[in-house]
């Protein structure tokens, strides 16, 4: 397909950056709430995912990084357990609880829907219902209708649903998509709160790249397969990973680069060239 | 002397048992946009119909099966030769068209073929009123029992499977739900108007209710309205009552909509 790159040789082993996380060291030693191993995926004959392995253990925020057509969703799919991979094995944890955020919800005008009666499908009491949409910042909507949430209060219903299935691990796809640049830091901060006083884990799809670096313990980054992963900052400052995806500059915009301008020899169409920012 | 001795009471029994389990279900087709696949399971009614007159069983029977084996057809076939409406759309006429032509070509059968397109309400026997009460109630219950992991799969599917219900299960149970719904309505207002008396009501309900719960109580309601309405015209006007039926939804559906139109009333 597409051809290798003279910039961009198979990536060499140096480049799989393993750098230890910023994150507790009991959860490095206890055992993993999802392992996936060799993880293929095929979607109408086309080779999707291939060869995937990813450990996701307790407590720790993992964020999957990649262009569009990466994959993303469907890796995140095949971990939840939507779909089943056509190689490969994922493990679950026997007391593996997900919180799930969803993209959306295919709600149309079609469902009435107020949020304390969305909250109330995960099986929770009243009581508690109302105490996680007050942690989520939006206690005052439980007997709105969710079509008529803004973006912002409509991804915390979202997370008070994923929040009331007590999780151990929340998976959010892209939960900040259509928020405005302070919404989406105070959601980040939330998710993180969360963690905090719940120590679930969370893996979740983000385009925010500024928030990847500061909010993440580890990034995957994902093109139909695991390119590189590891702590975020040691990724970005690593010579190896800038020799790879970088041009020289800071962290993030090698990062940012590398979502758009990767290309070794894969499967899948040719990721299309962006612009350098200008100064 | 019973009520039941009188032919309107059983025609108005049968309508409103039908439309207590239609009420639900047709919220569900309307939220998960199903309105082509209630299509396809219901024209399939007719190539039932020929079954059983093949066969020797009763009509319901014939009906329940085909509507069950259509069902398992649209949801295990091939979902990339055409997009899904198309699909359905073949699928449904297919059946239909084939359905005509068999009961047409059983030699030595007389058969009421209008009776079986568009109902034939006015006939139900008190046999046919258990059989009716029998297959809606079967098919309420399946959605009560499912209801939560039903809406959970309407709304999001990755969502469901997160939470341990599988969107695939949950189909087939709504599938199963939607053909015993079919046997039931055959006889009530026939293949080609079961879909109308599932849609109408919910589409009515809709413009009044605040949860998913109301909306499917309230197109029940709309149902039995309807069936009563229709009945009522049908006896002043010596109108068909199955079509009458319809009509009368679809005017109370009409109506409602003026009015939320008319009071400038928010969508939810």
């Amino acid at each position: 397909m597409t051809a290798p790159r003279s910039a961009a040789p198979s990536a060499p082993p140096s480049a799989r950056v393993n750098a230890p996380a910023r994150q507790p060291a009991a959860a490095r030693e206890s055992a993993p709430l999802i392992a996936a191993r060799g993880v293929c995926v095929r979607i109408e004959g086309r080779t999707v995912l291939r060869d995937v392995d990813l450990e996701i253990r307790p407590a720790e925020i993992v964020t999957i990084l990649g262009p569009n057509g990466s994959g993303k969703t469907t890796l995140l799919r095949a971990l939840i357990g939507a779909l089943t991979p056509d190689a490969g094995e994922i493990r679950r944890s026997p007391d593996l609880r997900v919180g799930h955020v969803p993209q959306r919800l295919s709600l149309d005008r079609t469902m009435p829907l107020t949020v304390d009666r969305f909250l109330a499908l995960s099986g929770a009491r009243r009581a508690a219902r109302q105490q996680a949409l007050e942690r989520v910042g939006i206690g005052g909507r439980a007997g709105a209708m969710m079509a008529a949430l803004s973006g912002g209060q409509f991804q915390r219903a979202l997370l008070a649903h994923a929040l009331l299935r007590r999780p151990n691990l929340f998976v959010l796809d892209e939960p900040t998509q259509g928020l405005d640049q302070p919404g989406v830091a105070a959601f980040y901060r939330l998710i993180e709160d969360l963690r905090r006083e719940t120590g679930a884990a969370v893996l979740m799809v983000s385009h925010d790249l500024h928030v990847v670096m500061s909010a993440s313990d580890r990034v995957i980054c994902l093109n139909g397969h695991v390119c590189c992963s590891g702590a975020p900052h040691v990724v970005a400052r690593a010579p190896e990973y800038r020799a790879l995806f970088g041009l020289g500059t800071q962290g993030a915009l090698a990062l940012y680069r590398h979502e758009h301008d990767h290309s070794h020899a894969h499967d899948g169409p040719a990721p299309a060239r962006e612009e350098a920012p200008r100064e | 002397m019973s009520f039941l001795d009188d032919f309107m009471a059983r025609a108005a029994l049968a309508g409103i048992g039908l439309s207590l389990a239609a009420g639900p279900l047709g919220c569900l087709v309307v939220w998960r946009r199903m309105a082509y696949f209630g299509d396809a399971v219901s024209h399939a009614a007719v190539l039932g119909v020929a079954l059983s007159l093949l066969s020797g069983a009763a009509p319901m029977a014939g009906v329940l099966v085909m509507a069950l084996l259509m069902a398992a057809l649209v949801a295990a076939g091939p979902e990339r030769l055409l997009a899904m409406d198309a699909m359905l759309g073949v699928a449904s006429h297919a059946a239909l068209a084939l359905g005509l032509v068999a009961v047409t070509l059983l030699e030595g059968v007389r058969v009421d073929l209008m009776g079986y397109l568009f109902g034939d309400i006015l006939a139900v026997s008190r046999a046919d009123l258990v059989a009716i009460w029998a297959a809606s109630a079967l098919a309420a219950a399946v959605l009560a029992a499912r209801w939560r992991r039903m809406l959970l799969a309407t709304l999001s599917e990755d969502l469901a499977a997160a939470e341990g219900v599988s969107p695939r299960v949950e189909k087939w149970w709504l599938a199963l739900a939607l053909a015993l719904l079919t046997a039931a309505a055959i006889k009530v207002v026939g293949a080609l108007l079961i879909t109308a008396l599932l849609i109408m009501p919910a589409a009515a309900a809709r413009t009044l209710a605040r949860s998913p719960e109301t909306m499917a109580l309230g197109a029940a309601a709309a149902g039995v309205a309807a069936t009563l309405g229709g009945l009522r015209a049908s006896w002043l006007w010596d109108a068909p009552a199955g079509p009458a039926v319809v009509t009368t939804a679809a005017a109370i559906l009409a109506l409602l909509g003026a009015a939320r139109a008319l009071l400038g009333r928010r969508a939810g």
